[in-house]
C-alpha cells in the first residue's frame, strides 16, 4: 500500500465514523481519539474498517500505533509492505 | 381486536409524529413486528406491534402529529372475524395536544382512514424500496359509502399525493415548508433538496411559533437539537424536583476483567472484539437482576418492579444531545452477546432507527463517560426509573492487595438511587455485586 493509498484509507474510515469531520484539514499528528471525540466503540469501528480494507491483522497491542493520522498511515504502509 | 396506538417513549413525550407506515391494511403481523416509524423529539423510532393478527385500516396519515394513546390502526386477532366496517377513532375523542411543537406539522390535519385498495396494490413486504420509500399508487379508489368514488377521491387522484422521503418530511416540518407546495416532476419522490430549495423561495411558509407553556419549559424548540435539549431539560428537571437521590461510589479493580478481555480479544475477529463497557454492562445487568428494588419504576407513589432487566445505555449523539435506549433482557446475555447488542444499539441510535420498546422499557440506566476522560459520574436518575450507574474512565492507580502495593487499572462506579424506594444498604449491596461480577468475568 502506498502512503497515498494508506492516507486515503485512513481518511475514508474517519469520515465514515465522523461524517462532518474535515479530514483534509485535520492536523496529521494530532491525537485522533481526542480531536474527533471517538469513544471506544468508534475507535473499534476505525480498527475494523482499516483491518478489512487494508487486509491487515490489527491486534489490541497495535492500537497505540493508530493514535494519529500520520502514525496510522505509517502502520498501514508497514503492515502491507 | 386490539388497538395499535401512539406509544409513550419516555416520561416527557406527550405527542409523536407518524413518519411512515411499514405495513398495509390486510397484512398479517406478529407480535414484535415493526408496523410504523414515529418521530419523537429525540429520534425516529420503529414502533412494534404488541399483538398478532391482521392489520385493519390505517387511521393516521404519515406526517400527522397526534397525542400519545391515539389509535393509529387496529389489529384483528388471527381467527377472529374482521370488523364489520372500519370505524376510525373520532379525533375529538383523543386528548387535545397541549401545544403544537414548532417543528411539527404546519397545522391540524383531518384524520381519516387511508384508502385500503390503493395501498394494497403496492404491497410488497420483501421490497426494501417499498418498505422505506412509502410507495403510493394513483389508482382511483372509492372511500365513500360502499367504496363509491367521491369527489375527494377524484381530486386526490388528479393531483396524486407526492411521495416524500422520510428525511424530506422531517426537514419540511423543521423549515415550515408545506409539502403540498413542493411539486416534483411527475412520479418523482420529494427529496430533501427539493424541500431546501423550496424553503429558500418566496412561497416558504413561516415557521409557526409555539408559546411557552410552563414556566419551567425551555424556549420554543426550532431545531431537532433544540427539541432534544428541551426533552432532556424536562426529564432532568422533573427528576431533580421529584426524586430524592442518594449516591454511593465504589472503586473497582479491573485488572482481572481486563486481562480476561485482552485474552479473549486475541482470539476474536476484530468485529467481535470486546470493550470494557460491555463487561461493565454485563455485570450491572447481573447485579440488577439480583437487586429487584433497583430495577424498575416509581409510579403513582409506589415502586413497580421491571418486567425483566432492560439496561438503558446513555448514548451521546454527534449532533449533541443524549438518548438512553435499552439493551433488552440484558441479564440473559453473555459478555460477547452484550457487546454485539451494544454495538448494534449505538449504530441504530445514531442512524435514528430505534425500536419503541428500547426507548419505553429501560428499567435501569448506565452512563459511561470514561471515554470523555472523567473519573466519576454522579448521574441524574431517568425517572420514573429508580437507579442510574455512572462509570468513569479506566485509570492506573496504586492499589494495595494482600499487603502489597501495585499499579492496577481501576474505575469508579457511582450509583444514583431513588431514596423513596431503597436505602443505602440496598445500593451498597448492588455495587458490591457489580464489583464481584467484574472479578469473575469468565462466569457467563
Amino acid at each position: 500500500m502506498t502512503p497515498q493509498d494508506a492516507r486515503r484509507t485512513v481518511a475514508d474510515a474517519l469520515i465514515e465514523i465522523v461524517p462532518d469531520a474535515d479530514v483534509d484539514a485535520f492536523p496529521a499528528s494530532a491525537p485522533l481519539r481526542e480531536e474527533l471525540e471517538l469513544d471506544s466503540l468508534d475507535f473499534l469501528t476505525f480498527v475494523e474498517l482499516l483491518s478489512s480494507r487494508a487486509r491487515v491483522r490489527i491486534d489490541e497491542m497495535d492500537y497505540p500505533r493508530l493514535a494519529t493520522l500520520d502514525s496510522s498511515v505509517a502502520f498501514l504502509v508497514e503492515q502491507t509492505a | 381486536m386490539a388497538d395499535f396506538t401512539m406509544p409513550s417513549l419516555g416520561a416527557d413525550m406527550d405527542e409523536g409524529t407518524l413518519l411512515e407506515w411499514l405495513v398495509h391494511p390486510g397484512d398479517v403481523v406478529r407480535k414484535g413486528d415493526v408496523l410504523a416509524v414515529v418521530d419523537t423529539s429525540k429520534s425516529a423510532v420503529e414502533v412494534e406491534s404488541f399483538h398478532t393478527g391482521v392489520v385493519g385500516p390505517l387511521l393516521v396519515e404519515p406526517g400527522t402529529t397526534v397525542p400519545v394513546g391515539t389509535v393509529l390502526a387496529t389489529i384483528t386477532e388471527a381467527g377472529a372475524a374482521p370488523p364489520e366496517a372500519p370505524v376510525p377513532e373520532p379525533v375529538a375523542a383523543a386528548p387535545k395536544p397541549k401545544r403544537a411543537r414548532s417543528r411539527g406539522t404546519s397545522g391540524p390535519r383531518r384524520l381519516r382512514p387511508l384508502p385500503a385498495a390503493a395501498t394494497e396494490q403496492v404491497r410488497s413486504p420483501s421490497s426494501g424500496a417499498t418498505r422505506r420509500g412509502w410507495a403510493w399508487t394513483s389508482a382511483t379508489c372509492g372511500t365513500g359509502p360502499g367504496r363509491t368514488i367521491t369527489r375527494d377521491d377524484v381530486r386526490r387522484d388528479s393531483h396524486p399525493r407526492p411521495r416524500v422521503s422520510p428525511y424530506a418530511r422531517r426537514l419540511a416540518a423543521e423549515l415550515g415548508v408545506d409539502l403540498e407546495a413542493v411539486r416534483p416532476a411527475d412520479g418523482e419522490v420529494v427529496r430533501a433538496e427539493d424541500v431546501r430549495a423550496h424553503a429558500g423561495g418566496p412561497t416558504a411558509a413561516p415557521a409557526p411559533t409555539a408559546p411557552p407553556t410552563a414556566p419551567a419549559a425551555a424556549p420554543p424548540a426550532t431545531t431537532p437539537q433544540d427539541a432534544m435539549r428541551a426533552a432532556i431539560a424536562a426529564t432532568m428537571t422533573r427528576s431533580k424536583r421529584e426524586v430524592p437521590h442518594y449516591y454511593l461510589t465504589n472503586t473497582v479493580d479491573l485488572s482481572t476483567a481486563l486481562a480476561w478481555m485482552h485474552d479473549r480479544n486475541r482470539d476474536l475477529p476484530v468485529q467481535e472484539r470486546l470493550v470494557p463497557a460491555a463487561l461493565v454492562l454485563h455485570a450491572v445487568a447481573r447485579a440488577a437482576a439480583a437487586t429487584p428494588a433497583l430495577n424498575g419504576f416509581f409510579v403513582d407513589g409506589a415502586f413497580r418492579p421491571g418486567d425483566g432487566v432492560h439496561v438503558g445505555v446513555a448514548i451521546s449523539l454527534r449532533g449533541g444531545g443524549l438518548v438512553a435506549p435499552a439493551i433488552l433482557d440484558a441479564d440473559a446475555l453473555t459478555v460477547e452477546e452484550t457487546m454485539a447488542r451494544l454495538k448494534d444499539l449505538v449504530l441504530r441510535t445514531r442512524a435514528g432507527r430505534l425500536r419503541s420498546r428500547e426507548l419505553s422499557d429501560p428499567t435501569i440506566t448506565v452512563t459511561n463517560l470514561g471515554d470523555q476522560g472523567v473519573e466519576s459520574v454522579y448521574g441524574v436518575i431517568h425517572a420514573p426509573q429508580v437507579a442510574l450507574v455512572g462509570v468513569g474512565k479506566v485509570v492506573e492507580r496504586p492499589w494495595a492487595a494482600d499487603g502489597m502495593v501495585g499499579a492496577r487499572p481501576v474505575t469508579t462506579m457511582t450509583l444514583s438511587a431513588d431514596h423513596r424506594v431503597t436505602d443505602g444498604f440496598t445500593g451498597a449491596r448492588f455495587l458490591a455485586l457489580v464489583d464481584d461480577h467484574l472479578q469473575h468475568p469468565e462466569e457467563p
